[in-house]
């Protein structure tokens, strides 16, 4: 459909959610009071847990490497203030399960100097010292997904990495961090370009950055240093752009084939509060202690955009800003994939980008479910063109099987927009949720049987 | 201090807002200003038919909801476009008693059969006609001519008959525009056809009322635009076709286009969601399938009318489109760019 291409500079179908941005997107970053005690759950990204290497009672300085990486897909952990190493037990996450962590008690009065570590030049260190010293600064993504950065950069045999493409979309409503980081952070960000340049062996960079952030777009454009072959792209605004798969589709045009990750298409995302970080902590050898997060929405009293040592509890983070006494739900992360809160006790960890706060009259879950009517509102929203009508009502007979032989459930990656434009109100995304995990479990299973 | 407990709740947290009944609702805000032409032309007859088989639909819906024990979903609309719809497609004079059992079988026999709202494979209300066509093929093709003097102060006599009685029509009864032409060769100017000039059943004598309150729907998103397009479209180019070859025995495709109930059906029958595909692809097909047998049937079929049989047979394959016309997944058949 060469002839009518509607869907120039963007990826198909998406939804427009209303942006709730204005409220905090003008807030410059600021520094965030030290918690007396910071939690520190040692599972805090996607792959194994990492591997503590200190003791009970020891006292431990801002920077001081607290845990190891275990094994590849793994990240060290390092200490976001001086103190002192009062437990190592359980410490409950946000998923429900408990994952070992280190209770740190922070010293009141310590001039939290931070420890530096082996500096990485950006111009004399190989690929190879990059790669490594980006794990070794604890480096997962930012956006929310906590992967490990480190993995998604090493370019497979075989493979090539043409761009570089930097996620500055932000395409969750309510989040501004990364608009922030933008405005405020350019010099970190080209730096961490730089690194990323020499490490994917990438011959350009993209910054995509939605037009809603268009005063960014403008900045980051002005500071472009002449000796890095960055260029900055706008894009219309849509939900999800800030998914790997749409952004690539809408900066390059290509689609990733299924199952196949970005290298297939010669190209790597990587999020750019994630690239300010590599950017900021590889000259000096350090390892990540804070990040930016979004603190907004109805029950906040002072929102704005914090940067909040990782392992702050999220009582203690709620507890400064003030929240509304009415407070019903908590949402770490956007309104769209972000997770609800159970339990205040958790701790900011190094994939939170935000923290939302409704109060009773926001949360406007709608109550009752009608039946399907086939409206194909989900079929012109689902941006992976999937018929999320079809594979709910099979969902609901449990024939998991045809969902995905058939209907490609296993593409499906829980953006929720066939739950937000859907009428009848059917949670859609959660039967894909439970779908896929079963699926996954049954092919696991079938796995060991195999092998037994 | 902070609260101890918090709601907790699946991903999305935010929603469109838009809901079921909501675009139930909607419809039937489209569909009233064809209400008020029918009244209009026709008089207090067409009010009291259409207002009885709504009344029908209605009830049945919430009988059978007490009987199965739910509960009932008259709320959700449906009902009522079903009454309203049905009642549109009837002649003005028809006796009420008729169009009560009509109210009653499309609920009953078109829809909660197949498990209620979003399981019917038919259109409910078409299910209604085709069922009181066969069972009174006198009372259903005896027309009222619109625009009576009296319309608005006497009532037909055929209207009040008694249940199961044998209606006795007025001595004057006009033929609609199809008929005329198929059995007596005369042809209707389209501006007649277009500003409801002419008989027919109550709800499809104005064409432009009939769009309008079908680009409020699409305007809305609450009606797909392919349907209605697509089936104008076929209608238009078969005809037009059949037009160019002899232009003698055929009428033209304006004509075609704007007589009888295709435009009715095209704009509030076929877009029915729950009994058309989903795809886009599969949307052009099933409307180009209605608008090619409606003029089949109508050209070369005994009746002189075919959108009903057009949709409901189209309604039947409609499953089957969805299940051959699938949307190419994102990353699948694609022509995998060289890394």
């Amino acid at each position: 459909m060469a002839l009518f291409n509607l869907h120039k500079n963007t990826f198909k179908h998406g939804i427009h959610p209303p942006e709730s941005k204005d409220e905090t997107s003008g807030l410059p970053i600021r520094q965030f009071a030290f918690a007396p005690v910071i939690i520190l759950p040692m599972a805090q990204h996607i792959g194994a847990p990492s591997e503590i290497v200190v003791r009970e009672g020891q006292e431990v300085q801002r920077g001081q490497l607290l845990a190891k990486a275990n094994g590849f897909v793994s990240v060290p952990l390092h200490a976001p203030v001086s103190g002192k190493v009062r437990k190592i037990a359980n410490v409950p996450t946000i998923s429900g399960k408990m994952s070992t962590g280190i209770y740190l008690e922070a010293f009141p009065f310590s001039t939290q100097e931070v420890l530096e570590g082996n500096p990485i030049d950006p111009d004399t260190a190989t690929p190879e010292e990059i790669l490594q010293g980006i794990q070794d600064a604890g480096i997962v993504g930012l956006g929310g997904a906590a992967f490990p950065t480190h993995v998604k950069l090493k370019i497979p045999e075989g493979k090539t990495c043409e761009t570089l493409i930097i996620n500055g979309v932000e395409c969750e409503p309510y989040l501004t961090t990364d608009h922030r980081v933008m405005l405020e952070q350019e010099a970190d960000i080209f730096m961490g370009i730089k690194y990323l340049l020499k490490v994917t062996g990438a011959e350009r960079a993209i910054i995509g950055i939605e037009a809603n952030k268009q005063d960014a777009a403008d900045h980051l454009t002005k500071h472009l240093p002449k000796d890095l072959p960055v260029t900055v792209q706008v894009l219309p605004v849509k939900y999800p752009q800030g998914a790997e798969k749409m952004l690539i589709t809408s900066i390059l045009g290509t689609e990733i084939p299924s199952g196949k990750l970005p290298i297939e298409v010669g190209a790597v995302v990587v999020n750019v509060a994630t690239t300010a970080e590599i950017g900021r902590l590889l000259p000096h050898g350090r390892g990540i202690q804070e990040r930016v997060i979004t603190i907004t929405g109805p029950g906040v009293k002072k929102k704005g955009n914090y940067l909040i040592p990782v392992g702050t509890p999220l009582r203690f983070v709620l507890e400064q800003v003030g929240v509304d006494e009415e407070i019903s739900e908590v949402y770490m992360g956007g309104p769209m994939m972000g997770m609800a809160v159970s339990n205040l006790d958790i701790s900011i960890v190094k994939g939170t980008s935000g923290i939302l706060v409704f109060t009773k009259k926001e949360v406007n879950r709608p109550t009752t479910i009608y039946p399907c009517i086939k409206c194909g509102a989900c079929v012109d929203a689902c941006p992976i063109l999937l018929n999320p009508s079809k594979l709910g009502i099979l969902a609901k007979f449990e024939a998991y099987d045809e969902m995905v032989s058939d209907f490609n459930l296993m593409d499906c990656f829980e953006c929720g927009s066939c739950t937000y434009v859907c009428p009848s109100h059917i949670p859609l995304v959660q039967y894909f949720r439970q779908a896929k995990r079963i699926v996954r479990k049954r092919e696991a299973e079938k796995k060991e049987k195999a092998h037994a | 201090m902070l609260k101890k407990t918090l709601d907790i709740s699946t991903s999305p947290h935010i929603f469109k807002g838009r809901s079921t009944n909501q675009i139930m609702k909607n419809v039937v805000w489209a569909l009233l200003p064809v209400v008020f032409f029918s009244v209009y032309s026709f008089g207090i007859n067409a009010l009291l038919v259409i207002a009885t088989a709504t009344f029908a639909s209605v009830l049945t819906e919430h009988v059978l909801c007490k009987i199965s024990k739910k509960e009932t979903t008259v709320g959700d609309y449906s009902a009522v476009i079903t009454g309203i719809l049905l009642g549109l497609t009837l002649p003005p004079s028809f006796p009420l008693w008729m169009a009560f059992i009509g109210g009653v079988i499309g609920i009953a026999l078109g829809k909660y059969i197949f498990g209620g709202l979003g399981y019917n494979v038919f259109n409910p209300a078409l299910v209604a006609r085709a069922v009181l066509q066969a069972a009174f093929p006198v009372a259903i093709t005896t027309w009222h001519p619109a625009f009576l003097p009296d319309r608005f102060s006497s009532v037909a006599s055929s209207i009040l008959t008694l249940p199961f009685m044998e209606p006795k029509f007025d001595a004057i009864s006009g033929a609609t525009p199809l008929a005329a032409f198929k059995f007596d060769g005369i042809t209707t100017s389209t501006a007649e056809l277009a500003f409801g000039q002419i008989s027919g059943s109550a709800g499809e004598t104005s064409a432009v009322i009939i769009i309008l309150g079908g680009l409020y729907l699409i305007a809305r998103n609450m009606m797909n635009w392919r349907i209605p397009v697509a089936v104008l479209t076929s209608a238009f180019v078969l005809s037009g076709i059949l037009y160019l070859i002899n232009s003698e025995v055929y009428p033209s495709p304006w004509f075609m286009l704007f007589s009888g109930g295709l435009m009715l059906g095209a704009v509030f029958m076929a877009t029915d969601m729950v009994s058309s595909p989903i795809t886009p692809i599969g949307l052009w097909i099933y409307g180009g399938i209605i608008g090619i047998l409606t003029i089949v049937i109508r050209v070369w079929g005994g009746l002189s009318e075919g959108v009903m049989y057009s949709i409901l047979l189209t309604n039947a394959i409609s499953p089957h489109i969805d299940s051959v016309i699938k949307n190419r997944v994102y990353g699948t058949q694609q022509k995998m760019k060289a890394a």
